[in-house]
């Protein structure tokens, strides 16, 4: 798929930068004539992958996320989320609803928000080298039918 | 993220203003429960009219005090909720266990 723009930051993981990933998202965005849900949900999803960062990837610590935003054709919106952290020891039961390491003031329902609310999910993991997760979603307003 | 409540006739009525992420909740979890220990309520109502944004920490800290509210022998009502956080209300599969209006 061709890229049309994009844009890449680099930001510490520090949690007040949830709010951050959620603004520039939304700003960039703003080049594609997306509905208030489409832009609910997108700014959804960066929140989680932002916040597994500060939470999971870098514990006991401050790491870089690199959050790299593309518009491709066809109107779809590409968010990849990278840390260079802890790393998920098994990918697949973490995707799963409820799975958490994270104790009580975590739900297990990050990635189930992601997958519910993009179109597509992908996450590639090294223990002790890092993550990425990598969205899409088609937005905007089309004429039915096509 | 604001935080106002009100206890009227063993109802603790709390309300959320603001962005609901992992950011706010740490400082939030901490007040609500304070607030649940002092006013030991029968029920609470958590008004979510002012809540534009809601993550699933929001979930997480919404069972949390459901889970209190239970231990307490009391019910919890989720209201007033915008449509942002009714999409991640939804998605999760909450509304099965507590009461949304
Ligand atoms: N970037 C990451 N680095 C390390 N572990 C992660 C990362 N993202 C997710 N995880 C792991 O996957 C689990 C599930 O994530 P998620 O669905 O977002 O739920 P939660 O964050 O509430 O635990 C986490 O508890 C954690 O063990
Ligand atoms: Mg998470």
């Amino acid at each position: 798929m061709n890229e049309l723009n994009t844009v890449t930051f680099d930001f510490p993981s520090r949690s007040v930068n949830e709010a951050f990933a959620r603004g520039a998202v939304a700003c960039f965005a703003a080049q594609l004539d997306m509905t208030l849900t489409e832009l609910g949900d997108v700014k959804t999803a960066v929140s989680e992958a932002v916040t597994n960062c500060a939470v999971h990837a870098y514990p006991d610590s401050i790491g870089n996320i690199r959050m790299r935003l593309r518009i491709l054709e066809g109107g779809v919106l590409e968010i990849q989320v990278k840390d260079k952290g802890r790393g998920i020891e098994d990918v697949e039961r973490a995707r799963q609803p409820l799975f958490t390491t994270g104790g009580e003031d975590r739900g297990g329902m990050g990635f189930t928000i992601m997958e519910s609310f993009m179109d597509t999910v992908k996450v590639r993991s090294r223990v002790g080298s890092g993550t990425t997760v990598t969205m899409r979603k088609r937005v905007g307003r089309r004429p039915a039918g096509r | 993220m604001k935080l106002t409540s009100n206890l009227s006739g063993g109802r603790l009525t709390m309300a959320l203003s603001g962005e609901l992420d992992q950011h706010a909740a740490k400082e939030l979890a901490v007040k609500m429960e304070e607030r649940l220990e002092a006013d030991l309520p029968r029920e609470c109502v958590l008004d979510l009219g002012e809540l534009r944004f809601m993550d699933s920490s929001g979930i997480a800290l919404i069972l949390r005090v459901c889970k209190r509210m239970r231990a307490l022998g009391g019910r919890t009502r989720v209201e007033n909720v915008q449509p942002q956080p009714m999409r991640v209300l939804d998605a999760s599969g909450i509304g099965r266990i507590i009461e949304i209006d």
